[in-house]
């Protein structure tokens, strides 16, 4: 453990709530992960920890290495500019993906293909 | 304070990877057990970074960016098995 008491209190406290919103925010949307009905709706739980869970624990580490080190240290803005981008495009295959397969299985209540061979253009 | 922070933010994930786990054991479909690897990844990222911040040492930052990349890559290459059952065509 580092000598955290050496930082000044305008620094600790906000890495502190930072960190408590980050780590809140991810295991509540893990419990929606496992608690929700349809696959449908659980592909929206896990981005409560995706875009804000990942995002406060990046942003606290930003402001205590940057109050550690005396400058601006900004590399974790990689990590969360890059879960930013493939996020999205990783959800909308896995939806894309089980849609595929409901359809393929006949499951009830899933949305027909559009009549212009849309079935097709699913992958 | 920053200490009770750090435990509290570490106990979260602890759970939240354990409620993955458990979600990836019953999970009824495939794409469920995917999302739930998937979930699994992003926590882990998240933990690997809270790490460096109990150590306060910078070295963590390519391990998490390593499964950043990996992490995606691999989820891609489940979707398109699952869509097309190959991965390279």
């Amino acid at each position: 453990m580092t000598d955290f008491d050496t930082l000044s209190l305008w620094v600790a406290v906000p890495v502190g709530l930072l960190l408590v919103l980050g780590s809140t925010l991810t295991l509540l949307g893990t419990v929606g992960l496992v608690q929700l009905k349809s696959f449908y709706d659980r592909l929206h739980a896990p981005t409560l920890g995706t875009s804000w869970g990942t995002a406060g624990v990046l942003l606290a580490s930003i402001l205590l290495f940057s109050a550690l080190d005396g400058r601006a240290v900004l590399h974790e803005l990689v990590i969360g500019i890059f879960l930013l981008i493939t996020t999205p495009v990783t959800l909308m295959l896995l939806g894309r993906a089980a849609l595929h397969r409901d359809r393929a299985e006949k499951v009830r209540g899933i949305p027909p293909a559009r009549a212009r061979g849309d079935a097709g253009s699913d992958g | 304070m920053m200490a009770l922070a750090l435990t509290f933010a570490f106990g979260c994930f602890a759970v939240a990877l354990l409620l993955n786990l458990i979600h990836l054991l019953r999970a009824p479909t495939l794409p469920d057990r995917i999302l739930a690897v998937d979930t699994m990844v992003v926590n882990t990222i998240a933990l690997i970074v809270l790490y460096g911040v109990k150590t306060a040492s910078g070295l963590n930052f390519e391990a998490a960016m390593l499964l950043a990349m990996t992490g995606f890559v691999s989820t891609v290459a489940f979707c398109k098995f699952l869509l097309r059952g190959s991965i390279i065509e």
